[in-house]
This record gives structure tokens, sequence and C-alpha cells, in this order.
């Protein structure tokens, strides 16, 4: 049968369509039916660092901090408009913060992390404050520059050791805190924001990316909308620069490091903008790989853009969207 | 309550580049008017709606709302006062049910306020505006998407959005325009249900014949000027008005 004698008939399952809108389910099956994705991740993740061994558990703790980064880029691009290149900025500013809080102060990490997520946030938002006028390609060009920028502060003028940074800071307890303290984070951003995008906050975010005249004419300001969604991006961004200070019991200039703003764009794209759960499995599988292709030396980036470029020309949807609307459709091919 | 002046518009001027869109236009509205703004194509109405309610700024005159000064203030703010507008060209939420689109409006400061923070069930309050502007409940139109809906809901819901405000001044830019005359004769008891509760309406409209059915008054515009104001039928007869319409190219 040739190719346009026939043609692939897509339709929802019923219970998809069902639990959509105001219905309810019927039954345990159908209950099963949804939850397992969900049950899939938060089990795979909290049962990994019992599987993996102790490079892999490294390897974890790195891809959990790209996973919450490339969800605050979703977050902000797909839900709020914004397209913030910020990662290494959020990452630097908790990362010193807390470094900072933990050497200077003697703080422990129970502390420093927390305090420094909102402390960072805080820095972020009010940095961003003046820019969130701006559109489009001009808040990401100034949310690349300012990682720059803060590095050149903290060289020029000698601040927080400078070029050394500053080692020593406390580690955390075990392999345990390491895996468990970003796997928790990772799902509790996961389904916070998930949450939050349905609630009426996150319609009025989606609102002033679509129609931000609509959302004027109805008496809301857009400014605060966007500062509270810069907040809560950074808020995730800074705590596991907070994190990764403590994870390797150093702060330095790598923290600002282009990677944590380009990284986090490339999981997105991979696992399909705005989903959400899609960034963190583009994290979870891009940072392994780019680990597994160690060995490869240069040729490692190579293959890490072919396989990107290959996404965005081929399924630009992202695999989430995709592995969603096999999960969810029948498929069989009809004659026309 | 009616009588007293709303809006006190004086000597309000905008150009685009060399584009005279509103040229001096003055007016007062009193509450309980309804105000017809019409003109031919490019006369400057949508203009004089945009600079009301403050999504462009005057480059001149001032506009003052209940003897406060709203002149160039931000959309928001003066949407919060009480001036609510439909756009000439909507856009609604397509992916969501029409009530839902209702969500930006009951979470504005001004209805957070006349809560007094409590909201209650949103959802439900949005449907019960939906079904007062005549989306049937029992036939589950307030569940329909927005995107799916024909066009006169869609007109509908987007006065529904205004509502939603609670406004004392409700702006319509051609809410008539591209419906059906069976579509308008069922907007036409929404609107004057709007009235009798103490709304005040200024309406753009191409549509004369229907608007004069709700319009108290008319303001008559052409190349940003206005040309005439006074009752409808008084105004329409006037040798310059008929001139415009005639001369200012293709308008019913
Ligand atoms: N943002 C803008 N930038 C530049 N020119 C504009 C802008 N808005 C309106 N104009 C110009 O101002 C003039 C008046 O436009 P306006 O939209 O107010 O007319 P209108 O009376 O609403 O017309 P219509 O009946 O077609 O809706 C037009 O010449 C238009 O091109
Ligand atoms: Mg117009």
């Amino acid at each position: 049968m040739s190719a346009q004698e026939r043609r692939k008939k897509r339709l929802d399952r019923s219970v998809k369509v069902r639990s959509e809108g105001l219905y309810s389910l019927s039954s345990w099956r159908e209950m099963a039916y949804l939850l397992a994705p969900r049950l899939l991740l938060i089990g795979g993740l909290l049962a990994a660092p019992f599987v993996l061994d102790l490079y892999w558990q490294k390897v974890l703790c790195a891809a959990g901090i790209i996973a919450v980064l490339a969800m605050g880029f979703d977050f902000l691009a797909a839900y709020v408009g914004l397209v913030c290149l910020g990662g290494a900025m959020f990452i630097g500013f908790g990362g010193y913060a807390a470094g900072l809080l933990n050497a200077k102060l003697g703080l422990p990490p129970v502390l420093t992390i927390p305090l420094a997520a909102v402390i960072g946030a805080c820095l972020s938002t009010v940095i961003l404050m003046p820019c969130l006028r701006l559109r489009g390609v001009y808040f990401a060009i100034v949310t690349f520059m300012l990682p720059l920028f803060a590095t050149h502060i903290i060289i020029a003028l000698e601040l927080f050791g400078s070029t050394e940074g500053i080692t020593g800071l406390d580690i955390l307890a075990n392999h345990w805190w390491e895996q468990y303290v970003i796997v928790i984070s990772l799902l509790a951003a996961l389904f916070g924001l998930r949450r939050l995008v349905t609630e009426d906050v996150g319609l009025i975010m989606m609102g002033i990316k679509d129609n931000d005249q609509a959302v004027l004419a109805a008496g809301i300001s857009i400014f605060r909308y966007r500062v509270l969604a810069v907040f809560i991006a950074a808020l995730a961004g800074c705590f596991v620069g907070a994190y990764q200070a403590h994870l390797y019991g150093w702060l330095g200039l790598s923290l600002f490091a282009m990677d944590f703003s380009i990284l986090p764009i490339a999981a997105t794209v991979m696992g399909g903008m705005g989903t959400l759960s899609g960034p963190v499995i583009g994290a979870l599988i891009l940072t392994p790989l780019s680990e597994a292709l160690r060995g490869f030396g240069q040729l490692r980036v190579v293959l890490y853009c072919l396989i990107l470029l290959l996404f965005i020309l081929y399924k630009p949807e992202g695999l989430m969207n995709y592995l969603e609307r096999k999960y969810h459709q029948f498929e069989r091919w009809e004659k026309v | 309550m009616a009588g007293d002046i709303l809006l006190e518009v004086t000597e309000l001027s905008k150009s685009f580049g060399g584009v005279h869109a509103v040229v001096n236009v003055g007016f007062t509205l009193s509450r309980g008017d309804v105000l017809g703004v019409i003109g031919p194509n490019g006369a400057g109405k949508t203009t004089l709606i945009n600079l009301l309610t403050g999504f462009v700024k005057p480059d001149r005159g001032r506009v003052i709302y209940k003897n406060r000064d709203i002149t160039g203030a931000a959309p928001n703010k003066i949407a919060n006062l009480g001036l609510a507008r439909t756009f000439q060209a909507m856009r609604p939420y397509h992916s969501l049910p029409a009530y839902k689109n209702l969500i930006l409006p009951l979470n504005s400061p001004r209805i957070k306020k006349a809560a007094h923070g409590k909201l209650g069930d949103r959802d439900s309050v949005a449907i019960d505006i939906l079904e007062e502007i005549g989306f049937e409940r029992d036939a589950r139109v307030p569940y329909k998407l927005a995107g799916s809906l024909p066009l006169g809901y869609q007109k509908k819901l987007e006065l529904a959005r205004c509502i939603a405000l609670k406004p004392e001044i409700i702006l319509c830019d051609e809410v008539f325009s591209g419906l059906s005359m069976a579509e308008i004769t069922s907007m036409v008891p929404l609107l004057e249900k709007m009235v009798m509760q103490g709304v005040t309406l200024i309406m753009v409209e191409h549509r004369l014949r229907e608007l004069f059915r709700v319009a108290n008054r008319v303001l008559v515009m052409n190349f940003g000027c206005k040309i005439a104001e006074g009752p409808p039928l008084e105004t329409m007869a006037r040798d310059d008005v008929k001139a415009a319409y005639l001369g200012g190219g293709g308008s019913k």
C-alpha cells in the first residue's frame, strides 16, 4: 500500500478524554493508567541511588541540578513568555551565597541551602526587575550577560577568593543525603510547578504570554506576575546552586559557567517545551550521555550538537509530547 | 445617581508619526448614558478607546473620571477604577473552557477588594456570569472550549470579561460587527439590561440601525476630529454628517 492511499488515524483513549474535563474515573484500572507514568518517574528517581555505583551517583546529582534549571527555563519560556538564559546566574548567586554563609558565618548546610536560595532569588529578581519590560530576545541577552558581568566583578575586585574561589566548605553528610536532597527537590519542583501552572496564577501568566492586552484590560499588573514568575524560577535555580556548592565543598567562578545556561535549554528542547516533565527527562538523558561520551574527547561535543540538531529538525515537539501522544492515543492505518 | 458626570474628556489628541488619529476630541459622559461613537473606517474610534483606557498615551488633552485625572495612567490601573473595554480583535484562551476565560478579571485587585479577599468558588461565579449573558448552562455551553464557540458567543464572552470586572463604564469596540441579525437581536437586550443595572456604555459601531436601538447619544468622528454630537436621529440628519459618511469611503 503506498503512502497516498493510507493515513494514520489517531484517536484519544476514552480515559484521557474523560479525565481532562470535569468528568471522573470509573475504575482502578483507569486510575492506574493515569498514575503509571508518574509513578514510574517518581519510583525510578527514588530507587536510583540504590542501583547506581558511586560514579553514576555523582552524575545523577549533576543531572538533577540541570533538570531543576531546565524546569525553571521551561516554566519561564513556555508559561510566562520570558526566555531566560540566566541559569548560570542562579547557580552562581545560590552557590556563592551558600558558600559565604558557610565559610564566613559557619552556618551548616541545612541552613545555608534554604537561606542562599532565598537570598539568591531576591538578588536575581531585583537585578532582573528593570529588564522585565524588555521583550523577547532582549531579556534573553541581558540574562546571558549577567553571569559574565558577575564573574568579571569578582575577578576585578578580588572578591570571595577571586579566581581561586573558596575551598573546604562543609559537604553533605553522606552520599544518601547528596542524592536524596536533589531527587526530592527535583520532584517537589516538578509537581509544584505543574500544579502552579494549572492554578489561576498559572493561567494569568499564560495570558501574559499569549495576550498581554487582555490581561491589562482585566486590571491585572503584568509586571507583578512577571516578578513573581522570575522569583519562583530563581528560587529553584539558586537552591540547586547552593546545593552544588555543598556537593563539592567548593565555590568558585565555574559556578557562573555558561554550561548552566545552555544545558537546560538543550534538555528542554529535547524533552519538549511546555511540559515541565520533558526538561527533566531531557536532563536525565543528556547529562549522563555527555558523561558516557567523555571518552570521545572533543568528538563528544560534536555528537552532542548533532543530537540536538536532529531533535530541533525532526522532533521539535520533544520527547515528552511525543511519548504522551503515543500513550494516550490509539493509532491505526486506515485507507483513504 | 443618574445624570451625574462620570467622564469628562477635553481636547484629546494623538498622532502616530504623521497620522493624526485623534484630534482635539472632547465630550462628557453622564451616568446611565449610552454614547455611540461612529465614523468611517480609520476615523480614529479605536484610538479614542485606547486613549481613554490607557492603552495609548495621549499627546495632549485630559481624561477626568469621577473627578480624578486618569490621563495616561496604566491600563490595568484604569481597568481597576472601573473602565472595562472589549477588543475589536478578540483573542480568548482558545484551548480553555469558556468559563476559565473569566479567571483574569475575577483575579483583578478590583474584584478581590470588592470581595474583601474572600473569593469563594471563582469557577461558579464565572459560570453564573456566563449564564446571565446567555451561555445556556443546560447545554453545557460555558464548558465548551472558547476557540470552538461561534462568533456570537465569542463576542458575548468578550462582554462577559468586562462584566466580571463589575465596571462603571464599558467601552465596546464593534461588538456587533460580524454577527448575524439573529445574534445581534439576542445581544441588544443584554446591553439594555446592563444599562438598566446602572452601567454606562460607550459603543463604537458601524451597524447604525442596531446601535440606535440602545444609544441615546452619538458622537461622529471623521479624520480624527469630532464633527458632530447629539441625539442619534437628529445628528444623522445633519448635512456634514451625511457628507462624511458618503465621502468618507465604504461604510454602511
Ligand atoms: N498603533 C498605531 N500605530 C500607527 N498608526 C495607528 C495606530 N493605531 C491606529 N493608527 C492609525 O490611526 C488611524 C485611526 O485608526 P483607528 O483604528 O482608531 O480607526 P477606527 O476608526 O477604529 O477604524 P475602523 O472602523 O476600521 O476600526 C488610522 O489611520 C490608523 O492607521
Ligand atoms: Mg476600530
